[in-house]
């Protein structure tokens, strides 16, 4: 613990390995290769990456078009991009037909910081989540990156891998296994149970060690795979406690928070609060000052938690 | 007409493009952060449209008949900024507060936040067709203002700017003026390493475009540029600006990596130096 690592980073690194043990792997960008870290495979496999230019629809077609010929194409850019503007190719393309394509973005959420809106992606879970045939993963930090990134090179279909820009604390332990499908339960509480994706699971960690301080009981659960979502786990922790609260660094519609609600509302029916972006646009600002001012702080997941327990 | 005094006075025009430099790199250490090569390759252009050739009021940024601005390449933000500024359109202080918390200086521009900036931008690609939409809506209301879009040459790239090129062609909208700011840079590296684009000025003549091929360093080019476009019927016109990204800074220029870096106090202090 203590070690931080951006997403991104962790992705150039499993890249590069999987690219050494699998020759059928080829790597996409649309000119931000330096800032996604698929620069790294670049160098030593010029001959299996291929920048594309500025043009993320292209992108997605041409990384179609090259899984047909039976590559394992990892596609990357920025999360805004690559889901926002090409989100009819990967629809009609890769959803419809289920193709082996690897869809890694990066600069999600807020945490892209200084760029400001138009950069930061609050919806590309949702719009990702929506699509049938779709795998969405999360991963909260460097290590589970490298985990995530083995284990969809080993599952044949579509997959979207939502990364970070920032630095994140590691907060998996070094044992870890990856399975897509699978939360990962760092504890489960009796008073309230978060559950969590991304950079917010290290957050929820440091909510649930003050909410222990002050006598209240909240565990924190990684739901790294949003789709398909973990139900097992989510029932469990509803069992287990009256309230549940979920917490993600992106809008509270459409992604984790409202998976959960949509299981649990069918499935177990209990008291639900969403923490995360509510339905409004980010801004320009350092990535600290932002996690405060939308409310994604630890202080703000200990104050969500009381309210919901009425104390 | 235009409240800010329109001059076609090379000199003065000159030592504007010298301001506008100064503030960019200015505001850019300030933040900390921010697009850099890209603000400064289009400074002229931009100096020329703001204090020379288009109809704009600061005091009333909706008047109905003013030419229109839209930066399609947003991240030159600081640019934009910097013309509206000395322009009148807000103090020049508020410089000082780009990408800050609670700023109306976006990272990219926010239409909805500052006066002045017809429409939000940022993401590549999008500003020409939104040119074209404000091009058709103003010849239907009987106004003749000009609309003027920069581009960078990477974001060609994108395929909506060549839907745009058909649809400005298509309709004749001999209103719009288009300016691509040829600096031969992106982010991967030079734009004939990463996706060729050239020839640039035959595609937008095949595309049914006039083009005019410049240098957009040369104030008086940029103006006979401007002036050639605007009498030119039924046909919308493509000026392509030779530039060198980070232009005005011997140490900035035509490096890749000053796309996106602020410049640092200490090279801001040299780049000063080098500009005053
Ligand atoms: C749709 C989209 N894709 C990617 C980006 C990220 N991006 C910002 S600037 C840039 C390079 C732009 O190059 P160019 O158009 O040549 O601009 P300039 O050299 O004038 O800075 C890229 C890829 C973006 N802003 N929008
Ligand atoms: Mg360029």
């Amino acid at each position: 613990m203590g070690e931080r690592i951006a997403t991104r980073d962790a992705y150039g690194d499993a890249l590069l390995e999987l690219g050494k043990k699998r020759k059928e792997v080829v790597v996409l960008d649309a000119d931000l290769s330096g800032s996604t870290k698929t620069a790294k495979f670049a160098k030593v496999f010029p001959e299996r990456f291929y920048n594309i230019g500025i043009s993320e629809q292209d992108l997605i077609g041409t990384a179609s078009g090259l899984s047909l010929t039976g590559k394992l194409p990892f596609a990357s850019t920025f999360a805004v991009f690559e889901t926002g503007r090409a989100w009819e190719q990967i629809r009609q393309t890769i959803s419809y037909s289920s193709l082996n394509v690897k869809l890694v973005a990066t600069h999600s959420g807020i945490t892209v910081a200084e760029d400001g809106a138009s950069h930061q992606a609050i919806e590309d879970i949702a719009l990702m989540r929506v699509l049938p045939n779709m795998t969405v993963i999360v991963p909260a930090d460097g290590i589970e990156t490298k985990q995530v990134i083995e284990a969809i090179a080993d599952f044949y279909g579509p997959v979207y891998v939502r990364l970070g820009r920032s630095k994140v604390p590691v907060v998996m332990p070094d044992d870890y296994k990856f399975t897509i499908g699978k939360a990962y339960k760092f504890h489960i509480g009796k008073d309230a149970n978060i559950i969590a994706a991304g950079i917010m699971v290290s957050v929820s960690l440091d909510a649930m060690e003050m909410l222990k301080k002050e006598g209240i009981d909240a565990g924190v659960i990684n739901m790294p795979t949003v789709k398909p979502l973990d139900n097992d786990a989510v029932v469990e922790a509803a069992k287990a406690s009256g309230l549940i609260v979920t917490a993600e660094e992106h809008s509270v519609i459409g992604g984790l928070g409202g998976a959960v609600c949509e299981f649990l509302a069918e499935n177990y029916p209990v008291p639900i609060k969403r923490i995360g972006i509510k339905d409004t646009f980010g801004c320009s600002g350092p990535s600290d000052e932002l996690m405060k001012l939308y409310e994604l702080t630890a202080d703000d997941i200990v104050r969500t938690v009381k309210q919901g327990l009425k104390r | 007409m235009s409240q800010v005094s329109a001059s076609n006075d090379i000199a003065f025009l000159r030592e504007q493009a010298k301001t506008v430099r100064i503030e960019i790199l200015k505001m850019l250490a300030e933040a900390g952060s921010g697009h850099t090569g890209g603000s400064l390759s289009a400074a002229d252009v931009a100096t020329v449209l703001y204090f020379s050739k288009m109809r704009h009021n600061p005091k009333d940024p909706a008047w109905k008949e003013r030419d229109r601005f839209i930066l399609s390449k947003g991240h030159a933000a600081p640019l934009l900024y910097t013309v509206l500024a000395l322009s009148g359109y807000f103090d020049r202080s508020l410089l000082n507060t780009l990408r800050k918390i609670g700023s109306p200086l976006q990272g990219h521009p926010c239409s909805k936040l500052l006066p002045g900036v017809e429409i939000s931008t940022g993401s590549l690609g999008q500003g020409l067709s939104i040119a074209n939409g404000i091009a058709m809506g103003l010849k239907m209301d009987g106004i003749n203002s000009r609309v003027y879009c920069i581009l960078g040459d990477g974001e060609t790239q994108e395929g909506q700017v060549w839907e745009a090129a058909m649809t400005a062609a298509h309709y004749r909208l001999d209103n719009v003026c288009a300016i691509i700011d040829n600096n031969g840079l992106q982010i991967d590296g030079h734009c004939c390493d990463v996706m060729a684009l050239e020839p640039i000025a035959e595609k937008w003549d095949a595309f049914g475009w006039h083009v005019i091929d410049i240098d957009g360093h040369d104030i008086k080019a940029i103006l006979g540029a401007f002036d050639e476009a605007e009498g030119i019927k039924g046909k919308p016109t493509m000026i392509v600006a030779r530039t060198v990204k980070g232009k005005g800074v011997s140490f900035f220029e035509g490096k890749v990596q000053y796309h996106g870096m602020a410049p640092t106090s200490e090279e801001l202090e040299r780049a000063l130096k080098e500009l005053e």
